[in-house]
């Protein structure tokens, strides 16, 4: 399977390096160097590279590729998601490290996800309903694509063996959904009931996507002018943002950054509210918004420099925007209950919803 | 408190401290030594000189203490052999140590320890810890033998740990089962010719039940096996596609991924009409999107994926369009391949919405992606005729931007469209023509150029055009010379009088001045032509040209059938098979698809589907010998009856070969429609013909095959000559001869296809109605190339018996549907029972008599063979070839009895008395059977078989 295993940072330089068979020379990243300049950008890096006697197979996570040699007909996916298990696992040694004398947990349990004698004194099941809307909006304002990616996070923290019954209000609304090993299938197959004995600590236990079918409601709207005169050295950019449709919930954590073409030298502009950077050098505009009100909408505007001579740029750059809605899970999923059964203890239990943007973006 | 003290360094004299330090009595003091040496081995330090003091601290009780040892000793065991028997004998004790973590640790490390040495050692430990009560000691024990097995295989197979293996697939316990799978799964890569993985239902079952149980790593082993089976029947995989489908609600993509494969597979035994088949299609779609919201490596490899699975099946993810739509921050890798999936998933249904996309990606900044998007609108226009405008309107504004790139990958797909809707679209020829000077990449510039060529009647200054390039003639690329010299010659027959002196002059710059023989070639062929009937080369050059096909770029079925089979590995990456591109991949095993309502003879005989296993052995890109290989075939074996065209096999890949319409059609009149020569090659190229590649030579070979087959047909089963079908008059010009064959348990229908009509055919394909022995095509009609006017193609379709039974009157009666580009036809014809008759049909003598008394006597028919002057032993001799075996002989009176048995695909079996008398022709022939319906058919078979 894999063969070896090369950390490597964004300077290229290689900095650990184990060998599970025999070992491979170092020279076998320049490979993989050679495709890291001919992408340009380090998130352009082609995933699977094939060199004359091997194959690489990399991630990028928190700034260092993780580049394995492989030898064999594999499956790729399998190596990818090891790849990003060892980035995970990287992590969590940051914090701490030591080496165990104990069996690996739950290895040879039922359910081997769950270690044995767990017990605390306060005994807590959180849940964090967290939606990210991806949406691709057009020029005139209409939604080109949308949908919500959504993962209900866990911190459970109770004694002994619990077994938990989670159901919802409107379970219809998750038809795509990817489980933690833990939930019975059957259970949620017949009743549409998440049924488990939970992982101790925190651990992803569904995860899930509404599509645009379902209506993707789209809470903000974004009004914009970004024009550049022919033969002229300057252009014009106005940009508004405002809420829509959040069932009285405000949005906050607004930032906008915009990929401003080349031939843009700097921006002269005033923000209504919050406060923008241009970095000339990346040319990416950053305006942080922060919360909307309806009353006074956010607005920036003013003028954009262009390069004496350049010629008028021909693409249209995209909005990108982030935002938070705290309280809120966008696809209207509500949890209706949460039953424990299996130990004697009333638990403290608590659910938090929030709906954020992903890759939200606007054309202009 | 954290460890990295451990790797600040110390003064001079660092070992000898250390060894001090491990020498010492106290037990903190030994393991903080430990640590350090660890702790400079990990930073690349050689601490190898302590080698014997860290053995020293093997035997411990303390595990943290033990682990560390024995991580000290597999990264030195290799460079200190020697040293490392050492160690020996404490792995042993520790493989019996009480402590299960102690007996799982020693047994692992003696498995990572890649000493030759130290193997031998390793065998006893290891077969008692492949027993062990513990199951986490079997589980690490099983993983074992696969790395014994690396360093020594022949040490693995005497030991019997292989078959200690293949019992572990029984354990109780899931996590025994998958790591005893992954150990089988790797041994057999690198053996793949040992049955290692031979899974029966129980087996299966086995596996069905650990997958819901063990580990994530471990589902994705043990679905990578199950695809590897071969369910008996449709039941059987619908109840294991059953079972596998909650896999695809999986968090892990790799797990997903190969569900996935396990799906597809299966699903080509179910039948599309069952409920079931379209819910499992229903159920396939979300997974695979979700598949995209991961990391963008993952969506990577799963678009990939998407796209073998779009081109199979196409209704899984024909819905989901928007999911395919690029974001300007996806990966340029993501955007390429969500871009190809969006060409494929487009329809009239959702143009509107993907051609605004389109449009939107052709403003981008990366320069490939552009491009790709631009020709993607091309490809729209093709694909889908009622945005053909839309699709020509928003290249014209693209041309309009002059950006360089854009309008030079415009003028490439223009030139498609204009081929593919002739006479429609050439008004935007002036716009094209004002871009002539911007165009300095050969592709755009021989598309412009034919476009000159083509339109030349509509062009005042065509010939002024063409002049200009004429210029630098010697300094174009072979594309543009070659497409520079038809478009002249078709500029002189359109305008004779003007343009004499420049078709002197290309004609001399292509044959005098040039050192390419294709050229040269063309520009002779051209030359002679208007030399001898200016009038001929007209009807020759300017002649209507075909159509060019719809998509261009699909895989070739038999390999995109065998990559289905490796959704989730490299080769679905490539899209090659492992064969093609895995170094040292020894004697790779083809994986090939079961067919509909699967069959388990014709699975395991390779004869059953001769020209898909031969295709499918071909590497995408075919060596320009074996077009020469084919070549020749075609010319030294072709029969009257043409092979697939080769006239593509000069085409260069992705360069398109326009001139091949010229002179196609030039050298069919000339040459007459000979078979070699005569194959519309026409119709491969389009804006990239990769796969198109594949074509040509796969059905070469296929060929050959056929006629070795034919040959064949001395050892098989009789084979009736060919006889009309389907009569040309009564399916649109479409002959159909054919007959049944049999040979070593595999039957086939040999057809030939023969266009009488005046269009290309193409897109065939054949369907049974049901029958009475369930009679089915065991793989789709392979039909590579479109068939053109007047040629004749051969093919062998592979049957198999496991389709849905109907008894049909006569009981022999096949209904046949045959589907082509122009319409749908149907026949129906008698087939021989004898290729019904299994190779095992020899009934012992006393079965024989058992089974004669046991049949009442009512169903018991007589028959008379008349006029057949054989001996005794050549009747049998010959009945023999085709499965019907002589049990006894007897002689009783002067007249010879033969007695003898035929068992049919379905079961039944028959048997018969053959009474032979040396002065009459006429034999009489009884027969019993359960089924005596069957009679009357087994002595036509029998008269059939002895008459010829």
């Amino acid at each position: 399977m894999i063969h070896s295993l090369f950390l490597i940072n964004c300077s290229g330089d290689i900095f650990l390096e184990k060998h599970w068979k025999s070992v491979v020379s170092q020279s076998v990243c320049d490979y993989f160097f050679e495709a890291q300049e001919k992408a340009v950008d380090v998130e352009n890096v082609p995933p699977v590279i094939s060199t004359p006697h091997h194959y690489l197979i990399s991630i990028y996570r928190d700034k260092i590729f993780f580049v394995s040699v492989i030898q064999t007909e594999v499956p790729p996916l399998f190596v990818i998601e090891f790849l990003h298990r060892v980035a995970d696992t990287f992590q969590v040694c940051r914090r701490s490290s030591n080496v165990g004398d104990t069996l690996p947990t739950g290895q040879l349990s039922n359910i081997p996800w769950r270690r044995a004698g767990v017990k605390y004194t306060n005994n807590e099941a959180y849940f964090d309903v967290i939606e990210e809307i991806d949406a691709i909006i057009d020029k005139s304002g209409s939604t080109v694509f949308a949908e919500i990616q959504g993962v209900i996070d866990s911190c459970i923290k109770l004694s002994g063996m619990p077994d938990l019954s989670l159901s919802f209000m409107n379970p219809r609304l998750l038809d795509d959904v990817s489980f933690h090993p833990c939930i019975r299938f059957k259970r949620w197959e017949s009743e549409r009931v998440l049924s488990f004995i939970p992982p101790d600590g925190n651990f992803r236990l569904i995860s899930y996507r509404v599509s645009s079918q379902n209506l993707v409601a789209i809470p903000v709207y974004v009004k914009h002018l970004i024009s550049f005169k022919e033969n002229s050295s300057s252009g014009r950019f106005d940009v508004t943002i405002g809420p829509k449709q959040n069932m009285g919930k405000t949005v906050e954590g607004v930032v906008m950054t915009v990929h401003m073409p080349k031939a843009v030298l700097n921006m002269n502009l005033t923000a209504t509210q919050g406060s923008y950077t241009f970095d000339p050098v990346t040319k990416v505009l950053t305006w942080d918004v922060g919360k909307i009100t309806p009353q006074k909408l956010p607005n920036l505007k003013g003028i954009v420099n262009l390069q004496s001579g350049a010629p008028k740029p021909e693409e249209n750059p995209s909005l990108n925007i982030q935002f938070k809605i705290q309280q809120l899970a966008i696809s209207g999923l509500k949890v209706n209950r949460l039953d424990m059964y299996g130990e004697k203890y009333k638990p403290f239990k608590g659910v938090k919803y929030i709906t954020k943007a992903g890759k939200f973006q606007v054309r202009t | 408190m954290t460890d990295s003290k451990y790797f600040t360094t110390t003064k001079k004299g660092e070992i000898f401290e250390l060894k001090a330090e491990l020498n010492s009595d106290k037990k903190e003091k030994k393991k903080e030594a430990v640590k350090k040496v660890i702790a400079s081995m990990t930073v690349g330090k050689d601490v190898s000189a302590l080698f014997p003091d860290v053995v020293n601290c093997m035997q411990t009780d303390n595990l943290e203490l033990k682990k560390l040892v024995y991580l000290y000793l597999m990264n030195y065991a290799k460079s200190q052999p020697d040293m490392a028997i050492m160690a020996v004998n404490t792995f042993v004790k520790d493989c019996e140590d009480p402590n299960p973590l102690i007996r799982a640790l020693a047994v692992r490390t003696m498995g990572c320890i890649r000493v030759d040495k130290i193997t031998e050692y390793l065998c006893e430990p290891l077969r008692k810890c492949l027993k062990d009560e513990d199951p986490y000691v079997r589980k690490t024990a099983a993983v074992c033998v696969a790395k014994l097995h690396d360093i020594n295989a022949q040490l693995v197979e005497d030991q019997g740990f292989l078959d200690t293996l293949k019992d572990l697939i029984s354990d109780s316990n899931p996590m025994v089962v998958a790591n005893a799978v992954a150990a089988l799964s790797e041994i057999a890569e690198s053996h793949p010719s040992s049955n290692l993985l031979d899974l029966n239902p129980q087996s299966i079952n086995k596996l069905l039940t650990a997958l819901n149980e063990c580990t994530e790593w471990g589902q994705i082993f043990i679905l990578d096996c199950l695809a590897n089976y071969m369910p008996k029947d449709d039941r059987e995989a619908q109840s294991i596609c059953e079972r596998v489908t909650p896999r695809l609600s999986h968090a892990n993509s790799a797990v997903v991924l190969s569900a996935v494969k396990v799906l597809m597979k299966f699903m080509e035994m179910l039948s599309k009409d069952l409920d079931y088949y379209g819910t499992l299609l229903k159920k396939l779609a979300p997974p695979l999107v979700t598949l995209l919201s991961a990391e963008p490596e993952l969506q990577y490899v799963a678009l990939r994926n998407i796209n073998l699975i779009v081109q199979k099946r196409p209704e899984i993810l024909k819905h989901e369009m928007k999911v395919f739509f690029v974001k300007y921050n996806d990966p340029i890798y993501v955007k390429l391949e969500k871009l190809d999936i969006m060409i494929r998933l487009a329809s009239q249904a959702n143009i509107a919405q993907v051609l605004a996309e389109l449009k939107e990606y052709a403003t981008e900044v990366d320069v490939d992606f552009v491009r790709k998007a631009v020709r993607a609108i091309g490809r729209c226009a093709i694909k889908v005729e009622q945005s053909a405008e839309r699709c020509v309107s928003t290249l014209l504004d693209l041309i309009q931007t002059k950006v360089n790139y854009v309008v030079q990958e415009a003028i490439v797909v223009i030139k498609d469209i204009f081929r593919k809707y002739p006479n429609k679209y050439e008004s935007v020829i002036a716009t094209l023509c004002e871009n002539l000077d911007s165009l300095d990449e050969p592709e755009a510039r021989a598309a412009m150029i034919w476009i000159v060529g083509e339109y030349a009647e509509r062009i005042d200054n065509a010939d002024e055009l063409l002049e200009s390039f004429l210029e630098g003639f010697h300094d174009e690329s072979t594309q543009v010379q070659l497409q520079l010299l038809t478009a002249i010659v078709k500029l002189f027959l359109k305008k004779p009088t003007e343009t004499q002196e420049l078709v002197q002059q290309v004609l001399s710059l292509a044959t005098q001045d040039s050192d390419n023989p294709d050229l040269r070639d063309r520009g002779y062929i051209y030359w002679r032509l208007l030399s001898t009937d200016p009038v001929a080369a007209k009807e020759v050059v300017l002649a209507e040209k075909p159509l060019i096909s719809e998509e261009t770029d699909l895989i070739e079925p038999t390999l995109l059938d065998e990559l289905i089979c490796y959704i989730g590995t490299l080769a679905s990456v490539y899209h090659k098979p492992p064969s093609a591109f895995v170094e040292g991949s020894r004697g790779v095993v083809h994986k090939s698809l079961p067919p509909r309502t699967g069959s388990s003879e014709s699975a395991e005989s390779p004869e059953a589907a001769p020209s898909a296993g031969q295709a499918a052995e071909q590497p995408a890109v075919i060596p320009a010998q074996g077009d020469l290989l084919g070549d020749l075939l075609n010319l030294d074996l072709g029969p009257p009856v043409s092979g697939p065209p080769l006239a593509a096999s000069s085409v260069q890949m992705g360069a398109v070969d326009l001139l091949g319409g010229g002179l196609d059609s030039l050298l069919r009149s000339d040459v007459g429609g000979s078979p070699a020569m005569g194959g519309s090659g026409f119709t491969a190229p389009g804006p990239a013909a990769p796969a198109g590649m594949g074509a040509p030579l796969g059905s070469g070979l296929g060929d050959l095959f056929d006629l070795t087959g034919g040959v064949g047909t001395l050892s098989g089963s009789y084979v009736a000559p060919k006889t009309v079908w389907l009569p040309a008059m009564k399916a649109k010009g479409l002959e159909i001869s054919g007959t049944f064959s049999r040979q070593v348990g595999a039957i086939s229908m040999d057809l030939v296809l023969t266009n009488k009509a005046l269009q290309v055919m193409s897109d065939f394909a054949i369907q049974f109605n049901r029958n009475s022995f369930g009679l089915a095509p065991a793989a789709p009609l392979q039909v590579h190339a479109p068939l053109a006017p007047n040629q004749s193609v051969e093919i062998s379709l592979p049957l198999n018996t496991v389709g849905s039974v109907m008894k049909m009157d006569p009981l022999n009666n096949l209904q046949v549907a045959v589907k082509n580009n122009i319409d749908v036809f149907y026949f129906s014809t008698l087939y021989p029972l004898h290729i019904l008759f299994v190779e095992d049909g020899k009934m012992e003598r006393q079965m024989f008599l058992a089974t004669w008394k046991d049949i009442p006597n009512e169903n018991e028919a007589q028959f008379q063979i008349k006029d057949c002057s054989l001996n005794a032993d050549a009747v049998s001799n010959k009945l023999q070839g085709s499965n019907i075996f002589t049990i006894a002989k007897r002689n009783v009176e002067g007249q010879d009895m033969l007695y003898q048995s035929l068992k049919l695909t379905n079961g039944i079996w028959v048997l018969a008395e053959l009474r032979i008398q040396p002065s009459n022709p006429s034999f009489t022939l009884s027969l019993k059977c359960r089924a005596p319906e069957v009679s009357q058919y087994v002595y036509q078979a029998y008269d059939a078989i002895l008459k010829n």
